[in-house]
């Protein structure tokens, strides 16, 4: 037994409004450089949709994550590493910029300059890439609210099979909304296909990182990897791709995706798992299997034998602490209302997912049913094949059952903390009925409902003493990701909301190095990292401080 | 003649030297800058069609240029049976590398998006480049295999070799026709041109993938960071477009 620990995420999708926040900040933090412009590590996607790049989780097409040979090994879909080696001049299965969407901006500067009149001038949209007038033809987020759905909605891989049930018609049509970041694979796929070795597993934390020294830009990454979170950089030539924020993780903050979620419905902690499981895990024979497979793999932090062996082989007292409480574990294990992304790509993710109930209870409601009834509710949750199959394409592979198992779950704790509310006895056989009982509902409640930052937070700070007293004295001056062409590009280590305090500035002043000589001569003020009170000289023309 | 002594012994020392200190200071722009992403229909036919025609070629210069005549004559080659598998096989070898270069110089310079991410040393290596190979595809089709023929392992060879001896012979390559000088002559810029350009990409093919496990762990082991001024790119224009 190799125990490991893994920081891992758990989104529940009934909180998701499709906002893009999420999308937003982790733009600002991570890919707001050129060569990323088409670039999200993380996206919100509205399923049924096909998805970013264009259906990405056709993996006959795609040739992404792992498949069984004919002797039930485990292999990637591309093939052997020699195929891939001599398929290195050109990858077959690499998604074009066109299959993410040509990024573009807009030609700013004609608007400004437009003489005056009466005509209002428009500023044509022109590539990111080659500065030419383009016209969009499709983006990230095209499918954005179901738009269009009428001609790519029925497109969507995960509807394979269910296309004469399901409806796209406006009164009939159900949707959620899916936030996608990288996995932190288990078994990752996009490691293997890494020629250069340059991406790898860290064995503290699990996070999968690319070493921007060591890739060469042979980009199977990118093709390897079966949720395309990969992505090619295409002015540096390198592979890039979420790095689960891992200096605000390291010093026990959680990532800017989850910071900043409106809905708060992201839940970060660790899981411990047995390493020497992982391979056999993953070569589970049925699909159908994997995710009670994926389960298999985690350790109970709990066991006092797992707490002895994971002490013995280093894991910290701190870090057993956070396993314990991890929010993640109780999700995804102990309550089991968390699914694995896909996975029958057999990479282990390491990202699940809450399944939404809203689109059932929509559907309830519209059908008649008293969804205040729970019964009623069961029952139309047996009904309702259609979203419980699309749901179950996403999150097991296909078979209905453990979503069915997940759903009747959260209908029960609405069910159940309902009658709390208008002053009914709880139904202690309800909650027996989806092998629970009243208390551990009421705990499910409190985790998923009320949901304090700490609680969804749990993340244990990196261990760094042994890092060096010249170390720690240079993270005092800058920044572990400052690397020329890194991502940090000079700027500052994460900050907490303390960090904070009004009218002071957490970069410094705003002083002299905030201005710049523009093209026209002129001494202008960079209102980028400016701290919204100090001093801004020259963000004026005509304006001459003494 | 300065021309054949020096000139090689100046590229060969950029050429080492600048590998070292490309290797050594300039580790992020080490790539082969793929531009798939960008177009994939004409890569899909150039790209492999050129790369695997090259390494023909350039196993073909091993055998004609670093090998003496006298040692295949040694093995039991005739110098007809050496002519003969030379010209077919450095013909095929041409052909590949004139249509493989085609596709990807037609896309280089006609598709905007790849256009956009091509920088000054590409184009360096790309007019290098070009010339080495109109030159030897000249060569190889139009003297060796359709013209008279011309023995370059009794001059070009001999010269090359006794570079790698000190005691280099000119007058084997003096007596050379020129268009074999020519060529030569572009080859060496090119190699000085080399650790400055993408062409490094070249000495990173993955052979070890094939040896190693599927899944690479790493720990995250905090070092020292290097003081701020005596690392980093010090070439950011070249290799990378920004």
């Amino acid at each position: 037994m190799r125990i490991r620990a893994q920081v891992a995420m758990v989104m529940n999708l009934d909180k998701c409004i499709g906002c893009h926040t999420c999308t937003v900040t982790c733009k600002q933090v991570w890919t707001n450089r050129p060569g990323l412009e088409y670039v999200y590590f993380n996206n919100v996607e509205t399923k049924p949709g096909i998805g970013y790049p264009k259906r990405y989780e056709d993996q006959e097409h795609w040739k992404g994550g792992w498949t069984l040979d004919g002797k039930g090994r485990l292999q990637l879909k591309s093939g052997s590493r020699l195929k891939r080696l001599l398929s290195i001049f050109y990858n077959p299965n690499l998604p074009t910029i066109d299959d993410y969407g040509d990024p573009w901006t807009y030609n700013y500067q004609h608007v400004i300059d437009a003489p005056l009149g009466t005509a209002n001038p428009s500023a044509h949209s022109i590539s990111a890439l080659t500065g030419r007038d383009m016209d969009m033809q499709w983006g990230s987020n095209w499918d954005d609210d179901l738009a269009g759905s009428t001609r790519y909605g029925m497109t969507d891989p995960n509807l394979a099979n269910l296309q004469e049930k399901v409806r796209m018609d406006f009164e009939q049509v159900f949707m959620f909304y899916l936030p996608r970041i990288c996995e932190h694979c288990l078994n990752p796929s996009c490691v293997a296909s890494c020629p250069s070795g340059a991406m790898y597993k860290r064995v503290e934390d699990g996070i999968v990182l690319v070493d921007q020294d060591r890739c060469r830009g042979w980009r199977f990454c990118v093709s390897g990897c079966p949720y395309k979170k990969v992505y090619f950089n295409h002015r540096t030539g390198k592979a890039e791709k979420c790095t689960l924020c891992y200096p605000r993780i390291e010093s026990g903050q959680p990532t800017i995706c989850s910071e900043t979620c409106v809905g708060r419905l992201r839940y970060l902690g660790l899981f411990l798992y047995d390493a020497d499981r992982v391979l056999d895990a993953a070569a589970t024979p049925d699909p159908h299997d994997l995710y009670e497979a994926q389960l298999s793999v985690f350790l109970d932090p709990d066991d006092p034998e797992v707490q002895r062996e994971a002490a013995a082989q280093g894991i910290s007292a701190d870090w057993l602490d956070a396993a314990r409480r991890s929010p993640v574990y109780q999700l995804a294990v102990r309550h089991r209302v968390a699914l694995p992304l896909h996975p029958e790509y057999r990479t282990l993710p390491m990202v699940w997912y809450i399944p939404p109930l809203s689109p059932v209870a929509d559907v309830v409601s519209a059908a008649g049913y008293d969804d205040l009834d729970p019964d009623s509710v069961f029952a139309t949750i047996d009904a309702l094949r259609i979203p419980i199959e699309y749901l179950a394409n996403l999150f097991t592979a296909g078979d209905p059952e453990p979503v069915r198992r997940v759903l009747r779950k959260l209908a029960t704790i609405r069910s159940v903390q309902r009658a709390g509310q208008l002053g009914f006895e709880p139904n202690e056989k309800l909650a027996a009925t989806v092998d629970s009982d009243l208390d551990e509902l009421d705990d499910l409640y409190r985790l998923l409902a009320i949901a304090k930052y700490e609680d969804r937070y749990v993340i244990p700070k990196a261990h760094a003493e042994d890092a060096g007293r010249l170390a720690l004295q240079h993270e005092q001056l800058f920044c572990s990701l400052d690397g020329e062409g890194g991502p940090g590009m000079g700027g500052h280590g994460p900050w907490g909301v303390e960090d904070f305090h009004a009218g002071t500035a957490p970069h410094g002043d705003s002083g002299s190095t905030q201005t710049f000589r523009g093209d026209d001569g002129r001494e202008h003020f960079n209102l980028f990292g400016w701290n919204g009170s100090g001093p801004t000289p020259h963000l004026f023309p005509g304006e001459d401080p003494a | 003649m300065w021309w054949w002594v020096v000139l090689p012994y100046v590229a060969m020392v950029i050429f080492i030297v600048g590998h070292i200190w490309r290797w050594r200071y300039d580790q992020f722009g080490w790539t082969s800058r793929s531009t798939q992403l960008q177009e994939r229909r004409l890569l899909k036919w150039g790209a492999p069609l050129f790369h695997y025609a090259t390494f023909a070629a350039i196993g073909g210069h091993v055998l004609g240029i670093l090998i003496p005549k006298a040692w295949t004559e040694a093995i039991g080659i005739p110098e007809g049976v050496y002519t003969e598998f030379s010209g077919i096989a450095g013909s095929l070898a041409a052909i590949g590398v004139l249509i493989g270069a085609g596709f990807l110089v037609f896309r280089r310079t006609t598709i905007p998006r790849v256009r956009a991410t091509t920088s000054m040393v590409d184009y360096l290596a790309l007019i290098l480049l070009g010339i080495i190979v109109i030159l030897g595809i000249y060569l190889t089709l139009g003297v060796q295999a359709l013209g008279g023929g011309y023995d370059y392992r009794n001059s070009v060879s001999i010269w090359f070799r006794s570079l790698f001896t000190g005691n280099v012979d000119v007058g084997a390559i003096n007596a050379a026709p020129v268009m074999y000088q020519v060529h030569a002559t572009a080859a060496w810029v090119i190699f000085a041109v080399w650790p400055f350009s993408r062409l490094v990409h070249a000495w990173s093919y993955p052979l070890w993938y094939l040896w190693r496990p599927y899944v690479v762990y790493r720990s995250r082991r905090p070092v020292a960071p290097n003081e701020p001024g005596t690392t980093g790119r010090r070439w950011r224009k070249i290799g990378s477009g920004y």
